[in-house]
């Protein structure tokens, strides 16, 4: 196949991935789209075996390859419970980023299967694509694997820091710009190799000083990361449909970054440069005096919701660990019955990836329209009769509304404290991830149920 | 005087961008998880430059150059992401239902 055909087909393929993201816009043409990404990418794996224009022994065994892999990944696929999606994640964008790293490697080591002159004399802007490519791969790629050990929680989430952190990353960061600086002029292997060790280096230490409920912005982040690496890899390889694609999960994971810092009205440098509840110690001390709870039990709240004639619930990252959502699904459904009005109301952060609560919900059955975001139902509270805060803590705090001294003074929250009742399904009375009280545990309309999230909600489906 | 290719190549870049930020921007926000699974489906189209690195040289006959095997490790990971990336939007997507009437 001639390379101007096969480059009209990759831009065919990179077409069809605008359209699969496009189908998201709404859960009706979603589906429709992620069918226009499957096409795209088949277009382009089948150009590419026509353009090599080898079907000997090598070959066959790249299909034999093509197909381990994917049994692996339909295998995962199909198994993955839903709960763990935002570890799923974190370990699939570490795959790309080190696919990004081994073809820049092969690259390197064999310029002329590419077309980009021999070993040892690579074309200077091939050589700067490659390196870029192969060093943001390689931060993708160690990044992703400690959000992944994070988030599985084989590594603690809490933030790792050090004296002098952000110094040594700041060299780190200058140290692979001089490394690229002299590839570029000696072509030194050895230089090739320290520029990828010092990549994985960074990424390490980029992602250890964040944690818990920063999460989201670090998932978005290596979203983004993986799309630059595919970017730098298609200047490198000339290819239409890798810059397309780069540019597109490049900026679609930079646009969810972004949504996800205002949702915690923080700036995405604060995030990056490290732990909340680390630098903000000094609030949980003077608040420690005994203020007066009022608990209750599954009984009380069954019998407030029952008589109530609108009810929003308010699910969080508890949900998810408790898996309450199939429970919560079932409780609602009893209260519709009673011709209870029952809404689901979803902060930007809650849960540890953007959207994490509404896929949740989805599996438990639970219809797209009966669940809104914070800007669409934030108003509805002031009219509603109970508040059921699932799982949810620092996305409730009215002190972001009144108090400026406070961390999370100016971040939006739900205005869970305007509605008639409160019921706060918690374990214990401890701080979110902010570190600081929540001031909506104290108020004389809120009633805590001290317990699991998905055994008080199966203990009130029982007194319903 | 000529337009270096690389030119054209950094328009497309840049213009991807622009169309990326404007449809990304009208996904709802129900579903971002399946928006980050898609986008890492798609960015495995990287399989095509391992292909490339796997097959180069071998109609040579040895198809088990250093190279090569980069090129080969490329296309598992790269396949595991495409097809666990498409499979896993396809389940998570198969969910988001409207209420029965």
């Amino acid at each position: 196949m001639s390379a101007n055909l096969s480059a009209l087909f990759y831009l065919i393929s990179g077409i069809l991935f605008i359209l699969a993201l496009r189908g998201l816009s709404s859960p009706e043409t979603s589906r429709q789209g992620n069918y226009f990404g499957i096409a795209g990418m088949a277009i382009a794996i089948i150009v590419t075996f026509l353009s090599v224009g080898n079907f000997g022994i090598g070959f066959i065994y790249v299909i034999v390859f093509l197909l381990i892999g994917g049994s692996i990944g339909a295998f995962i696929a199909f198994r993955i419970p839903m709960t763990a999606m935002p570890e799923l994640v974190a370990g699939f964008h570490s795959l790309v980023g080190l696919a990004a790293v081994f073809v820049a490697i092969s690259a390197f080591l064999k310029p002329d299967a590419f077309n980009l002159g021999s070993l040892g004399n690579i074309n200077l802007a091939s050589l700067i694509e490659m390196s870029l490519g192969a060093a943001i791969g390689a931060i993708t790629f160690s990044g992703s694997i400690i959000a992944f050990l994070k988030l599985r929680g084989i590594m603690s989430g809490a933030p790792i820091t050090f004296k002098g952190q952000h110094f040594l990353n700041l060299i780190l960061g200058i140290s692979i710009l001089i490394l690229i600086f002299y590839l570029c002029r000696s072509q030194s292997s050895s230089l090739f190799w320290a520029l990828v060790a010092i990549s994985f280096l960074v990424g390490v230490l980029l992602i250890i000083p964040i944690g818990g409920a920063d999460m989201p912005v670090v998932i978005s982040m290596l979203n983004s990361y993986s799309g630059w690496a595919a970017a730098g890899i298609g200047f490198t390889l000339e290819n239409t449909a890798l810059i397309i694609t780069g540019a597109l999960v490049g900026s679609s994971g930079a646009i969810l970054s972004y949504i996800m810092c205002k949702g915690m009205n923080r700036s995405f440098f604060n995030v990056i440069l490290g732990g909340w509840g680390a630098t903000e110690q000094t609030n949980s001390d003077k608040t420690k005096e005994q203020k007066p709870v009022k608990n209750g039990n599954a009984d009380d709240a069954a019998f407030l919701m029952k008589n109530a004639s609108s009810v929003i619930i308010v699910p969080g990252y508890g949900m998810a660990v408790a898996q309450a959502q199939h429970a919560l699904r079932e409780m609602v459904d009893v209260l519709k019955k009673n011709g209870v009005k029952v809404s689901y109301a979803i902060h930007p952060v809650a849960g540890r990836m953007p959207g994490h609560m509404n896929v949740l919900l989805a599996e438990a059955n639970v219809p797209y329209d009966e669940v809104f975001e914070l800007e669409e139902i934030n108003n509805d509270f002031a009219n509603c009769d109970v508040a059921y805060v699932i799982g949810a803590n620092d996305v409730t705090n009215p002190v972001a509304k009144s108090d400026p001294q406070s961390p999370i003074y100016g971040m939006p929250v739900l205005d869970v404290e305007k509605s008639k009742s409160v019921l706060f399904v918690k374990r214990s009375l401890s701080p979110g991830y902010a570190g600081i009280d929540n001031d909506l545990f104290y108020r004389d309309n809120t009633l805590m149920l001290f317990a699991d999230a998905k055994k008080m909600t199966e203990e009130i489906v029982k007194n319903l | 005087m000529e337009i270096d290719p690389f030119i054209f190549r950094l328009s497309i870049f840049i213009l991807s961008i622009f169309v990326g930020y404007y449809v990304v921007w009208s996904v709802t926000p129900s579903l971002h998880t399946p928006l980050m699974s898609v986008t890492n489906a798609i960015s495995s189209v990287i399989i095509v430059g391992a292909i490339i690195a796997a097959l180069s040289g071998s109609s040579a006959g040895n198809i088990f150059q250093i190279s090569n095997i980069f090129g080969f490790l490329a296309i598992i990971l790269a396949a595991v992401n495409i097809f666990g990336g498409f499979l896993v939007t396809q389940r998570m997507l198969q969910m988001y239902k409207k209420k029965k009437k």
